[in-house]
């Protein structure tokens, strides 16, 4: 650090206050996904209002839905604004899935040693995603969709050399006594969704529990992986790094920002996401499925780019991500609860991503290269 | 270490450097002071871009030797040259223009408070820092919070000037920094230029110029075809003597001279 102190003096500029604060507004990124989510919640109240979709259970399936979205979302903005894609996360999701089945259900190891042997495997995978993508120069783009292949080979090749089967089930059985399976499974605020239940504000099940028995934990790992998104991107030098690796990394790299370490910590990062997803499905599924997180990776780069990360990095918000995944969950389940046929729910979100992308390629032009 | 006073801060002698069979500099030897601004002159394929890589540590020279304050060194990175007080200024490459005023004046050597996981960025100080070091460098912005792709082209060299200043260059290296400019906003970074030596830096302004060289420039070395045609003071030059040491420079008096003839016929 050769940071001089210096007495600095600065007069508030006349001019910052008239013009800056909506040009500051436009130019975050979660402007656009901020707009989509309040039309995307009035067109849904107006259309599936009565249909239970925002009583407590509805809220919680489709904020469940956007979570699983989110988790990854989340960890995938990072990567995209460091200017790299992930294509292998969704492969990657099945493949932590048997990582975690297969040593607990035919070797007899612990869940929680499962879980950490996982989310390490994950690691390594995503070191090796980042390293390539490094060494080779290649557009991740490709790097990623390699390894996708081989992810989701290997997940079925090795599930079925080792049981004969393609999914491997049993864990929900290991999960009930195991020490770290909390941190993935059930649902938390139990206590106050049963109060008020108790007190009528609440639909009940016949055996005296709420129908919607509190928050998964899905969302507040969503939740709190977006605030560690956001407070890296705004808060933290390595934040910055990641702005400006995406941005121009040979610039970055003349000042001396680690841009390959930058890099290779992200692609760690997106596979960890999804690692984090796969041990939340598998302990509430109790099994794992080697075809699960098919198209997740494209899911999470929808969110992303709803949200308002560009596709050349350099661009982006953790938080846009989160309202991406939002908009991606609530439509899924509004269009279920509306009664339209669910086949047509991927016809409206091609549509959401070319127009965000055409909305945040104008507002980037707008605030960035005018005077 | 013996650095004479009327030593340079930054020497290069003897510097060649070959991509394989192709000799890109041949036998380079030039000094820098501080406070003094030393223009390096040539025409495209002088050999150019190539020393300013060995100058910023993108290149190691073949042979010869490069010492700074009196000392050899070999520069393994850019950062490694900007350590130690040798900045360049990449034309295109030395901001980013979707980030703001304080993340590019900051990018790399960020300015943290606090201890851990709470360990962050000290926005206001670095708001302020850049504020006032653009300031001092005569660039009054609205915003440091702005994207730099709201500055106009010679504001952005400025802010990468004013970055090297600050965080304690002793030798700007500008790469062509008025090539892509009108004529105010060159003269804007000539001023800059101006004053990063009246603060005592030393300045290897790369152009191929004249007029953009000629008011600010105490020395001048002439590139051509990878060789050195030698160091002049100001004093023993002038802009047309320049025009036609530089490569191009014969040419174009034959190209005038042609011209009248094709006039009269």
């Amino acid at each position: 650090m050769q940071d001089r102190p210096e007495a600095v003096e600065t007069k508030p500029d006349e001019r910052v206050r008239t013009i800056s604060n909506w040009r500051f507004l436009l130019g975050r990124p979660e402007l656009g996904a901020a707009g989509g989510v309040v039309l995307v919640f009035v067109f849904f109240l107006t259309f599936a209002g009565n249909s239970g979709m925002f009583s407590a259970k509805g809220m919680i399936t489709f904020l469940d839905v956007s979570a699983q979205v989110g988790i990854l979302a989340a960890a995938v903005t990072l990567l995209m604004i460091a200017g790299e894609f992930d294509l292998s996360i969704g492969s990657m999701i099945g493949f932590a899935g048997i990582v975690i089945a297969i040593p607990s259900i035919e070797w007899g190891w612990p869940l929680w040693l499962c879980i950490l042997f996982a989310f390490a495997t994950a690691a390594l995978i995503g070191f090796i995603n980042g390293f390539l993508t490094i060494r080779t120069g290649l557009p991740s783009f490709i790097v990623t969709l390699a390894s996708m292949f081989i992810l989701r080979g290997l997940s079925l090749a090795l599930t079925r050399a080792i049981t004969n089967r393609t999914l491997v089930s049993g864990v929900g059985d290991l999960a009930k006594h195991d020490p770290m399976a909390p941190l993935f499974k059930g649902y938390i605020f139990q206590g106050p969704f049963q109060w008020l239940g108790d007190h009528g504000l609440l639909q009940m099940r016949s055996d005296g529990t709420p129908l919607a028995p509190g928050v998964p934990i899905s969302v507040v790992w969503w939740l709190a992986l977006t605030a560690v998104g956001t407070w890296i991107l705004v808060n933290t030098r390595f934040g910055n790094w990641i702005f400006s690796s995406g941005g121009d990394p040979v610039a970055a790299r003349n000042v001396g920002v680690p841009v390959a370490r930058v890099k290779i910590m992200l692609f760690m990062a997106t596979a960890m996401a999804a690692t984090l997803l796969a041990t939340i499905q598998v302990l509430e599924a109790g099994s794992a499925d080697t075809l699960r997180g098919q198209m997740k990776e494209f899911e999470a780069i929808i969110a992303a780019v709803i949200g308002g990360t560009l596709l050349t990095g350099g661009y982006g918000s953790a938080i846009g991500a989160a309202l991406g995944a939002l908009i991606f969950g609530t439509v899924q389940m509004g269009i279920f609860f509306t009664g339209v046929d669910t086949d047509w729910f991927k016809v409206f979100m091609g549509g959401m991503v070319l127009i965000a992308v055409l909305f945040n390629t104008y507002i980037r032009r707008k605030v960035t290269y005018s005077r | 270490m013996t650095n004479a006073p009327d030593q340079g801060f930054l020497e290069l002698k003897g510097v060649s450097k070959y991509f394989g069979s192709v000799i890109a500099l041949s036998d380079i030897t030039f000094a820098v002071k501080l406070g003094e601004v030393h223009c390096l002159l040539g025409d495209n394929g002088a050999g150019k871009s190539t020393l300013i890589k060995i100058l910023s540590g993108v290149h190691g020279p073949t042979s010869g030797e490069i010492r700074v304050a009196g000392e050899p060194i070999v520069f393994t990175s850019p950062r490694h040259a900007l350590d130690r007080g040798i900045a360049t200024v990449f034309q295109d490459l030395a901001t980013v223009p979707m980030m703001s005023i304080t993340r590019n004046f900051f990018m790399g050597r960020e300015s943290t408070i606090g201890q851990g996981l709470l360990r962050r960025l000290n926005w206001d100080y670095m708001n302020q820092t850049a504020r006032a070091a653009l300031a001092k460098m005569g660039i009054d912005i609205r915003d440091p919070r702005q994207v730099v792709g709201t500055l106009s082209g010679g504001e952005r060299q400025c802010l990468a000037i004013a970055r090297a200043v600050h965080f304690g260059a002793k030798i700007l290296i500008l790469d062509e920094p008025t090539s892509a400019l009108g004529v105010h906003q060159a003269s804007v970074v000539l001023r800059i230029i101006a004053r990063a030596r009246v603060r005592g830096l030393g300045v290897i302004f790369i152009t191929h110029n004249v007029h953009h060289a000629f008011p600010v420039a105490d020395r001048f070395t002439m590139l051509n075809r990878g060789r050195s045609l030698g160091t002049f003071a100001k004093s023993e030059l002038t802009r047309d003597r320049v025009t036609e040491l530089m490569a191009g420079g014969k040419e174009l008096v034959d190209l005038e001279a042609e011209l009248k003839l094709m006039e009269t016929v």
